[in-house]
């Protein structure tokens, strides 16, 4: 793999890595909630999936039509009757309970799939491409990646920036009692943000799946690839996640290319070391604000 | 229109009103007056619903108001200006006036119009709302409140830390928004500007009322008793 392509194949895992993101960056960014089970429920949803495509003999990505809507209302429901009583001005209660709900979903995904990796079959694009150069091409599953967590990207930011609705999300965002004055239900708010949070991690999740194998236990790694990206772009910033998805995907892909002696996963470190030295020197992260991070 | 009886409220702990009663009748602009930490704006944060009631009963338009919940007040016709106004900062100047429009009751007050009567914040409307004057920031903050149609509007410290002109500014917008229909409660610490406004002033002291009455019917030493407490 020459450098350009190790570019290139990370700015497309990048697509990934946003995809995991955004739920993050929005919770925190609208309630300053952090859900530690974010990665385990992108597992879960590969899950479904597997389920899914079994039961209807559907292409995974027909099955998100049924995953995201069903994540979206669970998002809602769990916000609504757990999340929204955990909230405060004390974080440890809401890290306590989401870290709890991860530790359920692995061992109810162990107790009912068992510890077996599987993947997810979406047929010929998975493995078709298209040559760009020499050495340089372009795989039709990371493309559609990238493009459908820009959409999802380009999608939220319309809808916080144009919408009656994202008004009330940044108005919540800025100061949920003042909110309250204005008729705006903050928990109904909240509920929604993080209907939205689910419905991206699922969509995160099942590309995770198609992308690679994956067991119950994968969660956490998602989790911390997610929260990778979100600081090295920004806490609470939609296009930070973005950007800090492609730093943290170019920083692996090449990574690997640097260092082949061990296997092919020593790229994390790569990415780990550019989190940690975004943390150390610009722990806004590059598209954050200081002092709202 | 608001009755407000018996009420007490305060924060955790610490109690700021100890059975308040408050009567403002529909198109009536009565003042609040009384030093620091004598209940001001606690009295108009509970009618709002930012603290809770602790007892008592507050009776709007015939509706028992601390069954409704906070963020449905608005919708019921009583809109606060909050005390430090409170913009949203990450709103522009306009999304904060619609911000305001939120749950807006049917009727006559509409962007232009508030416009008309803060003519200073039209050429503010594009502005992050984080980017403006003290004196801009509460006249933003009154024109967010009109934005829901009030028929109650609270005004809490509308002169706290501006400089007398912008304060003059402000009041002057007063007779359009009584003129308007719309029925205010302010809250106000400088006495000379209550006094002048208002049709009925209330003082509070130490989370009670200490002295009701029309301001043509009060002298200095009664309100100096009331506001500074017997010792002064």
């Amino acid at each position: 793999m020459s450098w350009a392509n190790a570019v290139v194949q990370g700015v497309l895992l990048g697509g990934l890595f946003a995809l995991f993101a955004t739920g993050l960056s929005l919770a925190f960014g609208v309630m300053r909630f952090v859900n530690l089970a974010h990665g385990d429920l992108a597992v879960l949803a590969a899950f479904l999936a597997v389920s899914t495509t079994a039961t209807f003999d559907v292409n995974p990505f027909v099955a998100l039509l049924l995953i995201v809507p069903g994540f979206a209302l669970g998002g809602y429901v769990m916000q609504r009757l757990v999340f929204n009583r955990v909230m405060g001005p004390d974080p440890l209660p809401s890290i306590l309970v989401t870290f709890g709900l991860g530790v359920v979903i692995q061992n109810a995904l162990l107790e009912h799939y068992s510890a077996d990796s599987r993947g997810l079959d979406a047929g010929d694009i998975e493995v078709r491409s298209v040559r760009l150069t020499g050495d340089i091409s372009i795989g039709w599953l990371p493309l559609l990646t990238l493009v459908v967590a820009v959409a999802v990207l380009v999608g939220l930011q319309l809808l916080f920036s144009r919408t009656r609705t994202g008004r009330a999300f940044r108005a919540t965002a800025d100061d949920p009692a003042t909110a309250r004055l204005m008729g705006i239900d903050d928990r109904g708010v909240y509920g929604r943000i993080m209907a939205i949070a689910f419905a991206t991690v699922a969509v995160a999740g099942v590309f995770l799946g198609i992308r690679q194998t994956f067991g119950p236990a994968d969660g956490p790694t998602a989790l911390l690839f997610g929260f990778e990206a979100v600081v090295i772009g920004g806490m609470g910033s939609l296009w930070g996640t973005l950007v800090g998805g492609v730093i943290l995907g170019v920083a692996q892909t090449v990574g690997n290319q640097v260092d082949v002696r061990y296997d092919v996963l020593s790229g994390t470190l790569y990415g780990h070391l550019i989190f940690l030295a975004v943390l150390a020197f610009r722990p806004q992260g590059l598209l954050g604000r200081r002092g709202r991070a | 229109m608001l009755d407000v009886r018996d009420l007490s409220a305060g924060y955790g702990d610490f109690q700021a009103l100890f059975g308040v009663d408050l009567r403002v009748d529909e198109h009536e602009t009565v003042a609040v007056i009384g030093a620091n930490g004598a209940g001001k704006s606690t009295l108009l944060s509970a009618v709002a619903g930012l603290v809770p009631a602790t007892g008592g009963t507050v009776r709007f338009a015939g509706e028992d108001l601390l069954a409704v919940p906070g963020h449905h007040r608005v919708g019921r016709g009583v809109a606060l200006v909050p005390e430090g106004r409170r913009l949203f900062p990450s709103l522009t100047v306009e999304e904060n006036l619609l911000i305001g429009g939120y749950a807006r009751r049917p009727g006559d007050w509409h962007l232009d119009r508030v416009l008309d009567v803060f003519p200073l914040v039209r050429p503010l409307l594009r502005r992050p709302a984080d980017l403006l004057s003290g004196g801009e920031r509460q006249a933003v903050a009154i024109s967010r409140a009109l934005m829901a149609n009030p028929r109650l509007a609270l005004f809490d410290e509308v002169s706290l830390g501006l400089a007398p002109v912008v304060v003059h500014q402000l009041y002057a917008a007063l007779p359009a928004i009584v003129e308007g229909g719309t029925t205010v409660l302010i809250v106000e610490q400088d006495i000379g500007q209550a006094l002048a406004v208002a049709d009925r002033v209330v003082c509070l002291l130490e989370g009670r009322v200490s002295l009701e009455g029309r301001p043509a019917d009060l002298d200095r030493a009664r309100i100096t008793a009331a506001y500074f407490g017997a010792a002064a």
